[in-house]
């Protein structure tokens, strides 16, 4: 393999290398971390494919330390990541709102493993959903992709750090252990084939008190560091200036709302689904590694004459309402599937309860991706 | 008549009316120290990226100087400034944050930084007491001091030496000052902005309203003093063992050495990866 940005070729690959090659075939120049199993081979990578480009990668002293140096990165207009697993995630969480309230692009990879607490680190879950929906305190919205393949996790870090660059957010990547340490195919496109974006930035020259670098809902240019902006950056809550405001409640409605509103104003660009239930009855809703076994119990079931349909949540954050009523109005039955006690099924509930039955299919055992032939059953049981 | 303007106003943010430090408070010393150590190497605010945590020294960048400044969580300023020197390596990254954002729960950032050395300065404000919360028990609060949150005296041993903490790290310049000494302490400032490495200045503070109504000292000008008489000079200092500095605060520059710079090591590497050269280890099985 050559040391150019992108590699482009035909690889039989591990996703987590997927995942730092995408990085930096996306132009990504930063990157820090602490090791943590099952995310080890993500920053292995970038640590030798950075230098290589120009950029680095940083083993910090814990992983509140790496996402703040991602995000002081990020505000000298690097393109930068973090990769680590629910643990790690953990300790970020008060700096990843940080990161949304002063609207910093940043990619953070989370790999998932056994959880709660320490776990099973070689197993993948999908334990940590909500957490990366709602972990950080206070009212946000964030942008959380589920990969289900090596493919994916070069083809989704790429998006994430579009996405990144687009709306000046954190975007999670909510891959596992599965996914992360899956060898397959994955084919790196040429260079040119590949779309990167990059954050808009005032006009340089610009009079700094002029500057407008905050709270805009069709996102704000962001006043980098070092052009002579003078920006004022402060997670206090601010106004568009970037002025502190501490004591007008009216100052803190418009700092969460235009926060917010800035994804949800763009959650029909932002969504991402497969779907595949034209004439179904019954639909498997489901994302990442799950998705795969999801996809086999489907085909199986048509095979058996059953009209059965699949519904992928490639972006599960910002929650895809829209997509899963739709689904919701054409099917009778939903079935969800998640490698965890239920996390985004109450959400799915929500939206698709006033059409269709909803039910639940937890795994057999948390940490194992579910027998097609157990799915199977469970749709023949909800079509009695 | 023409109006008056202080020659460091050009400095101050223009939307800035006012300070948050109370009267008495020794911050504003140590921002005017920071401004003329800048203005005496004539260099000017874009020279600089501010970095601060929480808590009243973090207001000193935050929002009064006119430069780049990133106002950030409690404790980890020094880890956001290490990204912001890797991303800007031309420009100097200062951090101005206090004794509990940096040695409390920001304490490992800093030995760890320090260790590295990468170049930044780091002012820490040393005021032995959490104001802005209301006057709660730091690290720094001597012991058997009555507290907010020690009501009963705190039971604690305190960080009597932050600059030997960093000095042991391996930062390459380490002063400590107080706002007694606000010329040494300019100076010193200037030498930590052009040192090539990790440079550290404690700066020991006066907080008449928090600090030093629960020491029963009551005003500014009576702890000023205070730190007058109990100062004694790095020199000075090493004539007396460790008791018969006790209660004492040795003042000057402590460390002042040349070693290895962290962004210049890695702009090495990055230059040697470039060109293909220094392959990487083999890690085993891999793609």
């Amino acid at each position: 393999m050559n040391n150019h940005r992108v590699r482009a070729g035909r690889y039989f690959m591990m996703g987590n290398v997927a995942c730092a090659e995408g990085a930096v075939a996306a132009g990504c120049e930063f990157a820090a971390g602490y090791p943590i199993t099952p995310a080890t081979e993500i920053a292995n990578t970038l640590a030798e494919r950075l230098p290589q480009v120009g950029g680095a990668f940083f083993q910090m002293e814990d992983e509140i330390s790496s996402i703040a140096a991602v995000i002081g990165a990020s505000w000298t207009g690097k393109k930068s990541m973090t990769v680590t697993s629910g643990p790690g995630i953990s300790l970020m969480l008060e700096n990843i709102g940080f990161a949304v309230g002063v609207e910093t692009p940043c990619v953070i990879v989370n790999v998932q493993r056994g959880a709660p607490t320490t776990g099973m680190p070689t197993v993948g879950v999908q334990g940590d959903m909500v957490q990366a929906r709602r972990g950080s305190h206070g009212d946000y919205e964030i942008i959380g992709l589920c990969p289900c393949s090596p493919q994916e996790m070069f083809d989704h870090t790429v998006i994430a750090f579009n996405y990144a660059e687009r709306y000046r957010t954190p975007v999670f990547i909510l891959s596992d252990a599965f996914v992360g340490h899956m060898r397959e195919e994955v084919i790196i496109p040429e260079p040119e084939k590949i779309k990167t974006e990059y954050r808009k930035i005032p006009e340089p020259g610009t009079d700094p008190q002029k500057i407008r670098g905050f709270l805009d809902e069709d996102v704000a240019p962001m006043p980098i560091f070092g052009k002579g902006f003078k920006a004022h950056v402060t997670s206090s809550c601010h106004d568009e200036y970037g002025k502190r405001n501490l004591i007008d409640i009216s100052a803190l409605d418009n700092f969460i709302r235009k926060l917010s509103n800035k994804i949800l104003k763009h959650k029909e660009e932002i969504t991402l689904v497969e779907q595949d239930y034209e004439g179904a009855e019954v639909v498997l809703v489901s994302y990442g590694a799950v998705a795969r076994a999801a996809a086999t119990a489907a085909s199986l079931a048509r095979r058996n004459g059953l009209p059965v349909g699949t519904l992928r949540l490639i972006t599960v954050w910002p929650f895809p309402g829209e997509e899963i009523g739709k689904m919701a109005k054409k099917a009778r039955q939903i079935i969800v599937l998640e490698n965890n006690l239920g996390q985004v099924y109450p959400y799915i509930k929500a939206e698709a309860a006033r059409f269709a039955e909803v039910s639940f299919l937890p795994p057999k055992l948390v940490g194992e991706i579910p027998d097609p032939e157990d799915i199977l059953k469970k749709i023949r049981e909800v079509m009695k | 008549m023409s109006e008056l303007i202080h020659p460091l106003h050009r400095f101050i943010r223009p939307s800035v009316t006012h300070t948050t430090f109370c009267p008495g408070c020794g911050d504003g010393t140590i921002a005017q120290s920071i401004l003329r150590a800048i203005d005496g190497l004539n260099m000017g605010m874009d020279d600089f990226v501010f970095v601060s945590g929480i808590g009243c020294a973090a207001w000193i960048p935050s929002p009064l100087f006119n430069a780049d400044v990133l106002h950030t969580t409690h404790g980890r300023p020094i880890a956001f400034a290490f990204g912001i020197k890797m991303g800007l390596p031309e420009k100097k990254v200062m951090v101005v944050s206090g004794d509990g954002d940096l040695v409390a729960i920001g304490g490992n950032h800093l030995i760890q930084n320090a260790r590295r050395n990468i170049e930044m300065v780091v002012i820490c404000v040393n005021n032995g007491i959490y104001g802005m919360t209301g006057g709660q028990a730091a690290p720094t609060t001597p012991m058997g001091v009555k507290t907010t949150t020690t009501p009963y005296g705190t039971f604690e041993n305190f960080f009597e030496d932050i600059a030997g903490l960093v000095s042991a790290a391996g930062a390459s310049f380490v002063a400590r000052w107080t706002t007694a000494h606000p010329r040494q302490l300019t100076a010193s400032i200037k030498k930590a902005i052009r040192k090539k490495g990790f440079a550290f200045i404690e700066v020991l503070t006066q907080c008449p309203i928090q600090f030093g109504r629960k020491m029963g000292v009551g005003n500014a000008v009576q702890m000023l003093e205070d730190y007058k008489k109990r100062s004694i000079s790095v020199q000075e200092g090493k004539k007396f063992s460790r008791e018969e500095l006790n209660g004492r605060i040795v003042i000057g520059e402590i460390v002042d050495l040349d070693k290895p710079e962290m962004v210049e090591e890695v702009t090495r590497i990055k230059m040697r990866a470039m060109k293909g050269e220094g392959k990487a280890i083999d890690r085993g099985a891999k793609g």
